[in-house]
């Protein structure tokens, strides 16, 4: 059981695919300009990357090496359909903020990477909790980040006023750029930062140094 | 298993078996799911169509029962070529854009017309009138072109002069994201309001610039600011509020309100 723990806790902070693995940075830029179409966002990512994990290990016997990745794609490519298909019966509006970025999980390193990394090698059950622990991973990311967000460029929160607009007759201006795929960039930056100083050991040796030459080293 | 040592996955007979069968898997599930959630998904298109009706007449408010604030609406057809209303379809389930390949409900636009680049259009359009007591207060077209991808729809809000733009709005579209989009974004779409149509006769004068309208330009109240990043965008926009405005378009039903105004 401990294993299955370690599997889900573990992509949370000290291997999270965004910040550590710097996958699915595209899509956290453009869906985190609000905090409601990030949740769905993370509901939708996490729910394919489970499903698929545990789908591909389910027929990792018999998938032939030579057509793999096809298969992978299929299977993700389905999975992500259907919930977009959901999202557009279940959640319309939200569904129109998110547009094609719902279709653009097929894509998602994430999802791919946990196939082919993971899923390949592991039981059903162990790339269920696998796919999930890493989309959680990928929402905690998403959501601090959309929180921060929507806070700070526009004063609400999932649309509520938090902090009071000049424009809505407040005290808080509204910071335009956290609205900017930008910010996205800072605020995912700052968090990779202070992670890092939190768990040093994620922080990269350098791949090189670069080598003082020395007056007396030409001759 | 004795089987399973001799099994070989990478056989060409094992990899046309998982190629069938997996595709064959994932095709059911996805139509399954596409057919069995077409309804639900019409109704909230309906739905959302009726809220930008509501938007671009400016009577949404938020929380109200859209059905409700709809039954409000006018729903009237109008016969394109002559300007006049028509009883020969019901607006409620009218559909212009399969009417308009239909042989019968269709006409082909010749191309020197054609500016919102559509082909055809169907005879009839339905309109929505936003009454205020017994008069109206608003006349809502819907239009449709090309625009830089995809076909844009949405609904242009006339004034009773028949000239004044009271609002337009989009509600299908796949413009570039970020920037053909904002077309379907609020300050890009308030300025649309208040602007004239026409000028002098019956062409339209409006259009998007490439850029923002030069302050003091006599044509101001024509000139929309253009999208910088989205010139092919706003270029479809022209094309398609002048040729849903022009002659071959609402010109002739418009020009019964200008010469009554």
């Amino acid at each position: 059981m401990s294993d299955a723990r370690r599997i889900l806790i573990d992509p949370l902070i000290d291997n999270n695919p965004v910040t550590l693995q710097m996958l699915g940075i595209c899509s956290a830029l453009a869906v985190t300009t609000s905090l409601l179409p990030a949740l769905l966002m993370c509901v939708a990512l996490t729910s394919v990357a489970a499903l698929s994990g545990a789908a591909i290990s389910a027929l990792r016997k018999r998938i032939p090496n030579n057509i793999r990745i096809i298969v992978h794609m299929t299977i993700i490519a389905s999975l992500v359909i259907l919930v977009d298909q959901l999202l557009k019966a279940y959640a319309f509006e939200t569904s129109k903020q998110l547009s094609v970025f719902v279709g653009l999980i097929i894509t998602n390193c994430i999802v791919l990477g946990r196939a082919e990394a993971f899923a390949m090698k592991n039981g059903v059950v162990m790339s269920f909790i696998d796919g999930l622990g890493n989309g959680l991973g990928y929402s905690i990311i998403l959501i601090s980040v959309a929180t921060l967000r929507e806070l700070f460029g526009a004063g609400t929160l999932l649309g509520y006023p938090v902090l009071e607009t000049v424009s809505n007759g407040g005290w808080y201006e509204a910071n335009g750029l956290m609205l900017l795929p930008p910010s996205a960039f800072f605020i995912i930056g700052l968090l990779i930062w202070g992670i890092r100083t939190w768990r040093k050991q994620q922080v990269e040796k350098p791949e090189y140094q670069i080598h003082e030459v020395h007056r007396t080293d030409v001759y | 298993m004795p089987d399973a040592k001799k099994f070989d996955r990478d056989s060409i007979s094992n990899t046309l078996i998982v190629a069938v069968g997996l595709s064959l898997v994932c095709s059911i599930i996805v139509s399954g799911a596409a057919i069995s959630l077409k309804p639900i998904q019409e109704k909230n298109e309906e739905a959302f169509r009726q809220r930008i009706i509501l938007d671009v007449a400016g009577l949404m408010e938020p929380g109200g029962n859209i059905a409700e604030l709809f039954g409000s609406i006018e729903s009237r057809m109008v016969d394109l070529e002559s300007g006049d209303y028509t009883d020969a379809a019901d607006p409620a389930s009218f559909d212009a854009v399969m009417a308009a390949g239909d042989p019968a409900l269709g006409v082909s636009i010749p191309d020197d017309l054609d500016l919102a680049g559509i082909g055809r259009r169907a005879k009839y359009a339905p309109v929505y009138l936003v009454m205020d007591g017994p008069s109206i207060d608003q006349i809502i077209l819907p239009v449709y072109g090309k625009g830089l991808w995809s076909t844009m729809l949405g609904y242009l809000s006339v004034a009773p002069d028949g000239n004044t733009i009271r609002g337009l709005r989009f509600y299908a579209h796949a413009e570039t994201p970020g920037l053909g989009d904002q077309i379907d974004k609020e300050p890009w779409r308030a300025q649309w309001v208040g602007k004239l149509v026409y000028g002098d006769g019956d062409q339209p004068s409006i259009r998007v610039v490439r850029g923002t309208v030069p302050s003091g330009s006599p044509d101001a109240e024509h000139l929309i600011d253009g999208l910088s990043g989205a010139t092919l965008t706003g270029n479809g926009v022209t094309g398609l509020v002048q040729y849903w405005t022009g002659p071959h378009g609402f010109g002739p039903y418009l020009k019964k309100f200008r010469d009554a105004g």
